[in-house]
């Protein structure tokens, strides 16, 4: 009897903390890293106002993608949408939350920012292994105000699997056919040239350790350490810099009414849009179990706080914001396809 | 305890046999029986923790052997794309056992020489901050080793080495094509290799330090006696003497760097290519897994291929263990 009491009181113990918080709900995800700091802000400032408490794993879109699929996970997040079958065999249905762009740096000497103009024929030849100085006359003809030096071209690239990799090498498989038959788009593709690192930073350091290198990281990643990043010319012809006007022309030309939101933004034919931008996805459970349809309701509470007051923090720390049309057919999706065990939707515009 | 009977005998017997000895014999032998059976747990524990591994490496590998047979092990394609994915480990395995010999290669000379400064040499009050020195190098945590090779070796190389007198080193008859690399970034299999080696120095120079040590005095002094160098007694009398242990550390040094990841992915370029040159990228077993495992699908064939390379370092690790034991039986006796 005593010792039953004892049992009973340990096995209460735990719960006894939380049901002074009984209104604030802990959701978890788990994915990828990208949108990582966003999320904890959005998390920080959502405790307060939306009693909403996030724990987000960054690790990393492929994590992401098994941990939900196992459902261990309130939510997965992923660079790469899923394809409809993907998301079919799974029961999951995917939403962007923000946009991120991919930008070029390139370390030579005395070069200023966003002055080196490139064209997507010679970016695809440098990957390629094939523009191997910066005097070559390719690069002199696009630069005739710059002196480009006679340096060996060294391409940096991220040898871990990322989503980064993946938006970077769909845009070099759009703009060259040589690319998309030869290496090909992925989270890790089979580099013809260059050397790899782990992570942004990882990039970033061979590029600052190298007179001559190249590479590709995340705009946010490359502002916030000053790198020095290059004009790219889009498909309507013009060179465009990294900046968030064309960023934000991006989000606009997008067409957010494909099935699954996986909307295509490389590349877009826009006159002032930056054509190597991409969507950052959440993927949530279309058939949550019973003791994960709060979670699921939470969730979804939570990312519908940060779409309305959350673009700012987006803002300041480099993402791109949905349009406000997007977040309302996300919306629409969630009350659509979302259920719970009965069948009812889990998600009423009433319940944020 | 003249009468203990062999832990291995029957200790049933010994107990009928041995009434004198009342309880507190019983609670010895009680025991001894339980001693033994956590012994022997531990033991059979570690096997079997040891195939488990090997198991459920090989199992998870298994559709990368079915879909692409032994062609696996030396293909050099290494292709995680969707759609059309194609996995050979023999860029990776050929980066492992290059980087690793090349570093034993770098090691051993600079081992083998703290191991005399310290056992023949250096004034006795000088052997043991040394000697706590080289200990202390091996307690230094791997990542911090890949740091220290990104941010010091790799520019290093860079600069001093490369662009200094790269040129001078490819122009050099039949040796010069080691030299030739149109890759600039430092980070190379040359930089990997370099920092593998002093990884793995400590380990290779502390078993050669004991090793000297335990050269009986009477043994050197007659070969001084004889008027013998320095040299000489070293060349003559205690490598003979050793070389079975200094072979197995350099074994054991030659393990370690088989397996070590994270210094060597901060440093080797993590390129799918092989090296045809000490300044080329190149990729080893270890980092491929590091990097590719976070962001591969559970089920997919990339996985599966992850393991079976896992798979293969193991197969690996264990001919490197087998065959310096072979090599050495015929001088064990």
């Amino acid at each position: 009897m005593n010792r039953r009491a004892l049992f009973g009181a340990a096995a209460a113990l735990p719960f006894l903390p939380r049901s002074s918080f009984a209104q604030q709900a802990t959701i978890t995800g788990a994915g990828a890293s990208f949108p990582r700091p966003l999320y904890d802000r959005w998390g920080a400032s959502a405790r307060e106002a939306a009693g909403v408490t996030l724990n987000y794993q960054s690790i990393g879109s492929g994590g992401g993608i098994n941990q939900i699929t196992s459902r261990t996970v309130d939510f997965g997040a992923s660079d790469a949408p899923l394809a409809a079958d993907q998301l079919r065999e799974r029961s999951l249905m995917q939403f962007p939350t923000v946009m991120g762009s991919v930008v070029l740096s390139v370390n030579l000497p005395g070069l200023a920012d966003n002055a080196l103009r490139l064209t997507p024929e010679t970016i695809v030849e440098i990957f390629l292994g094939r523009i191997t100085r910066w005097n070559d006359p390719k690069l002199v003809e696009l630069n005739r105000d710059i002196r480009l030096p006679n340096l060996p071209v060294s391409v940096g690239y991220r040898a871990d699997g990322s989503g980064t990799t993946w938006v970077w090498t769909t845009y070099l498989s759009r703009i060259s056919e040589e690319w998309r038959n030869g290496p090909g788009a992925g989270t890790s593709v089979r580099w013809p040239v260059g050397n790899g690192a782990r992570g942004n930073e990882g990039v970033s350091n061979i590029i600052r350790n190298t007179p001559g290198a190249i590479g590709y990281v995340e705009n946010a990643y490359a502002v916030v350490n000053r790198m020095v990043t290059t004009q790219i010319r889009n498909k309507a012809g013009n060179f465009i810099r990294p900046e968030p006007a064309a960023f934000n022309a991006t989000a606009a030309a997008a067409d957010w009414s494909v099935p699954n939101f996986a909307a295509d933004t490389i590349d877009l034919a826009g006159g002032d849009v930056w054509p190597i931008t991409s969507p950052t996805y959440i993927l949530l459970p279309t058939n949550p179990v019973a003791d994960r349809v709060e979670g699921s309701r939470n969730t979804m509470r939570f990312f519908d706080w940060a779409f309305r007051n959350g673009s700012d923090a987006a803002r300041r720390l480099e993402y791109i914001p949905l349009p406000e049309a997007a977040h309302n057919a996300i919306r629409a999706a969630w009350a659509q396809s979302v259920k719970d065990p009965s069948g009812a939707a889990i998600w009423t515009p009433s319940a944020g | 305890m003249p009468s203990r009977p062999n832990w291995r005998g029957t200790v049933s017997t010994s107990l009928s046999s041995a009434p004198v000895m009342g309880e507190r014999r019983r609670v010895g032998e009680t025991g001894d029986l339980v001693f033994a059976g956590l012994c022997r747990g531990a033991g059979g524990f570690v096997l079997l923790l040891l195939g488990a591994i090997i198991v459920t490496l090989f199992i998870g590998g298994l559709p990368a052997f079915r879909a692409f047979g032994v062609e696996f092990i030396w293909g050099l394609n290494w292709d995680p794309v969707e759609g059309r994915e194609e996995f050979g480990a023999g860029v990776a395995i050929l980066g492992t056992l290059v980087s690793s010999i090349l570093a034993i290669i770098f090691a051993v000379p600079v081992a083998f020489g703290i191991a005399v400064f310290l056992t023949e040499l250096a004034p006795p009050w000088l052997r043991r901050p040394i000697g706590t020195a080289i200990e202390l190098l091996a307690a230094i945590p791997s990542i911090i080793y890949g740091m220290w090779g990104l941010f010091v070796v790799v520019p290093f190389i860079q600069y001093n080495i490369q662009l200094a007198f790269g040129e001078e080193l490819a122009a050099l008859p039949l040796v010069g094509f080691l030299f030739q690399s149109n890759n600039f970034a430092g980070t190379s299999l040359f930089a990997a290799s370099l920092v593998l080696g002093i990884m793995i120095l400590p380990f290779i120079a502390a078993t050669m330090r004991d090793v000297f040590s335990q050269v009986p005095p009477v043994y050197k002094e007659s070969a001084y006696g004889l008027g013998a160098t320095r040299w000489e007694v070293m060349r003559g009398v205690v490598i003979p003497y050793t070389r079975i242990s200094v072979a197995g550390g350099i074994m054991l040094g030659l393990g370690r760097a088989l397996g070590e990841t994270m210094a060597v992915t901060f440093v080797i370029g993590n390129a799918n290519r092989i090296a045809t040159s000490l300044f080329d990228p190149t990729n080893t077993i270890a980092s491929v897994i590091a990097m590719e495992f976070p962001e591969s699908l559970s089920g997919s064939l990339q996985q599966s291929a992850l393991l079976a390379i896992g798979f293969l370092l193991f197969v690996i690790s264990f001919l490197v263990l087998a065959t310096s034991r072979w090599l050495l039986r015929p001088r064990l006796k």
